[in-house]
């Protein structure tokens, strides 16, 4: 079970994953259209660069724009929300141990204490995320239940991988959930909104771009995200 | 499939059409027809499927639902925070069920969609600012005016305004007989208060052709004589197109794109025609927006611009200021406490912030900003043709509350409005709140203040 989850499941997920998101990029470069955007995305090109770049940039950092700054509580729990998400199975001892067993090679690696740190930040801030979308009428009227199942799928992954790292009831239970865990939400990622994985990065550049080249760019100092 | 007599998925393009329209009273008989109006479902889903394109359904897909987008938009706020006001809800509810449903809607549906993309959203664009995606909502509803306007579910005004572009080529209807006749009665009007005063008509090689608002010709005509002087005391070689003067865009509120091509048209045939240097537009938001900004795209000018190099009318005053062509009597400059009001179609779209404050620099003593002011400045509240839709009125008076708050927190009670929308939107604030608010474009203040060359004053 274990050989099968970490061999052909992995390759499957991870591919699936990889070659989703390369095909999400491609549609939504080839689906940009000038003249129905309404942005030369080929004219004036510097303009489209530097406006997709400061667009990028505001929006990367916490409290880079002036979005960020409006709502600081929210902004520190989405950020910690998503270094850990990001960070933490990326840099994992046990993942680049088994990255250099099956793969052959390995990244820079985080201690174990300070994963599961990661880990528990990641979790109690996905909780605050949940309680504001209880809590707030404005975030209340957004939400479906497809937003707590994509919540769910983001955040079982690192409950279980907690729970059996620190071996708690049964490793080996806790260890296969977290294998099937991950996998689900590698597969869920290109098909569902979690594709802002990518998209994130097009939509700001697009954005950027039309601010850049057509919507004052071409004008003072540009955008103030 | 039933369609009104006047409520109806056809274009209005003829006069008896259009005066029969004229002739419906608020749009009575207009709505009402709307009710019975049948939805073509086949051709809205093949309006989708040509023209939603990434850009779009990748904004209605990966809303993260966060609600960021809340308290960007003045409609939310000025009404009570009202879960429904929020941008996301606003589109995801309206477009975002479109797309989902394939088009197959009916008329009640769309009937509540034309209400929220007229009265919820002004399209001016804030929300795209304050979206981590960078989900610009603005956009979205333009494009659902889009749909809306296709299928016949349009504000009476607006159909009404579309129409007049399409038959007069102007908002209003003035042909191009009125328009010369104006300049000239304008020109004759105040030679005697400054002599050598001439409104060009059709001057060809000028430096300057002046594109403006049918409402200046229609119904303040001495706007058009104040823009006479300043250029005729700067010592501009300018001209008046008698065709493709006007600059303004009701089809882009509309969402009629196939008028908009054609107006923007006629104002770059005038360009082609007369071959001046630049084009300067009035005060004027949508206009500048419209014909500058959007213009180029409707018409399929690749390079994204107009055929000469085309700029607002404050771009012009702070250049005129800047290089000394005129000159402020510093005895004159304005003492009293002045804001700027912010359009959002040549601020937050169009990138005229700093412009605007070098002009503040040269005519005010005391300026004060709004907050937020610039590109995250509130719309006036009237944006987006929500001024002109009386089937709004309610709706409109409520959102102007924010501007209003923003004013009165300055300690100013004048307002500088280069643009038409935010002026009248103003204008009507003082009429609802009576708070001793004065509004004003640039020309009239300017003129008082301008230092007049001794050839050009009266003789006496």
């Amino acid at each position: 079970m274990y050989e099968f989850l970490t061999g052909p499941a992995a390759i499957a997920a991870s591919g699936i994953f990889f070659i989703g998101l390369i095909v999400r990029v491609i549609f939504y470069i080839r689906g940009l259209h000038w003249q129905m955007d309404r942005v030369t995305y080929t004219v004036n090109v510097s303009y489209g660069i530097k406006g997709a770049l400061r667009s990028v940039i505001a929006w990367i950092f916490p409290f880079g724009s002036v979005g960020w700054r409006a709502k600081p509580g929210i902004t520190f729990m989405f950020f910690i929300f998503h270094f850990g998400l990001l960070f933490t199975p990326l840099f994992l001892q046990a993942h680049n141990f088994l990255l250099k067993e099956r793969w052959g090679f390995s990244l820079w690696t985080i201690s174990d204490p300070a994963a599961d740190l990661l880990t528990i930040l990641t979790l109690v801030a996905a909780f605050f995320l949940v309680l504001r979308r209880i809590a707030l009428a404005e975030v209340r009227i957004l939400t479906s239940v497809y937003d707590y199942v994509l919540l769910a799928v983001t955040v079982a992954p690192f409950l279980t991988g907690l729970l059996a790292f620190h071996q708690v009831w049964n490793y080996h239970f806790w260890l296969m959930a977290h294998i099937i865990c991950g996998e689900i939400m590698l597969i869920c990622i290109p098909f569902t909104k979690l594709s802002h994985i990518v998209l994130f990065f097009c939509s700001r550049v697009q954005l950027g771009m039309d601010f850049g080249i057509k919507r004052g760019g071409m004008k003072g100092k540009g955008f103030a995200w | 499939m039933a369609e009104g007599k006047l409520c109806n998925r056809k274009t209005v393009d003829t006069k008896e059409y259009l005066n029969a329209l004229l002739a419906d009273k608020s749009g009575k008989q207009y709505y009402k027809e709307m009710e019975e109006l049948d939805v073509d479902t086949d051709k809205l889903r093949t309006t989708l499927k040509a023209s939603l394109k990434s850009r779009l359904r990748t904004w209605l897909e990966i809303c993260a639902h966060c609600g960021m987008c809340a308290d960007s938009c003045f409609l939310y706020l000025a009404n009570n925070r009202d879960p429904e006001q929020v941008p996301s809800f606003k589109i995801q509810s309206t477009l975002g069920e479109i797309v989902k449903r394939k088009g197959n809607v009916d008329n009640k549906f769309m009937r509540m969609v034309m209400d929220t993309a007229w009265s919820k959203c002004t399209c001016c664009s804030r929300c795209g600012s304050f979206c981590p995606f960078g989900i610009d909502m603005g956009i979205m509803f333009g494009y659902l005016r889009g749909l809306c306007f296709s299928q016949g579910f349009v504000p009476w005004e607006l159909k009404i305004g579309t129409g007049m572009h399409r038959i007069f080529r102007a908002q209003m209807d003035i042909t191009s007989e009125d328009w010369v006749d104006t300049c000239e009665w304008m020109a004759e009007e105040y030679e005697d208060d400054w002599p050598g005063l001439a409104i060009p008509v059709d001057k060809v090689n000028a430096d300057i052709m002046y594109t403006l608002n049918a409402r200046e010709p229609k119904h303040y005509p001495e706007d058009i004589a104040e823009a006479a002087i300043l250029f005729h005391l700067a010592g501009e070689n300018w001209t008046v197109p008698s065709e493709g003067w006007e600059q303004t865009n009701l089809a882009m509120f509309a969402g009629d794109w196939a008028a908009c091509k054609m107006q923007v048209e006629s104002v770059y045939d005038a360009m082609n025609r007369l071959k001046p240097k630049r084009m300067v537009g009035t005060e004027c938001g949508h206009a500048h927006r419209s014909t500058v900004i959007e213009g180029p795209y409707w018409a399929g000018l690749e390079t994204g611009k107009t055929p000469v190099k085309s700029i607002h009318y404050v771009e012009w005053v702070a250049e005129a200021l800047r290089t000394g062509k005129l000159k402020i009597d510093p005895a004159k400059k304005i003492k009293e406490p002045v804001t700027y009001q912010d359009s959002c179609n040549y601020i937050r779209n169009g990138g005229l912030k700093d412009i605007s404050r070098e002009i503040m620099s040269y005519i005010a003593e005391d300026f004060r900003e709004m907050s937020p002011n610039r590109e995250h400045n509130f719309c006036c509240g009237g944006g987006g043709g929500f001024n002109g839709i009386g089937r709004y009125r309610q709706q409109r008076n409520a959102g102007l509350q924010i501007k209003r708050q923003q004013i009165l927190d300055t300690g100013a009670k004048l307002v500088i409005s280069p643009c038409h929308n935010c002026w009248d939107a103003i204008r009507d604030m003082e009429e609802v709140f009576k708070d001793g608010i004065r509004w004003s474009f640039l020309k009239p203040l300017l003129i008082n203040m301008v230092e007049v060359p001794e050839h050009l004053k009266p003789e006496d």
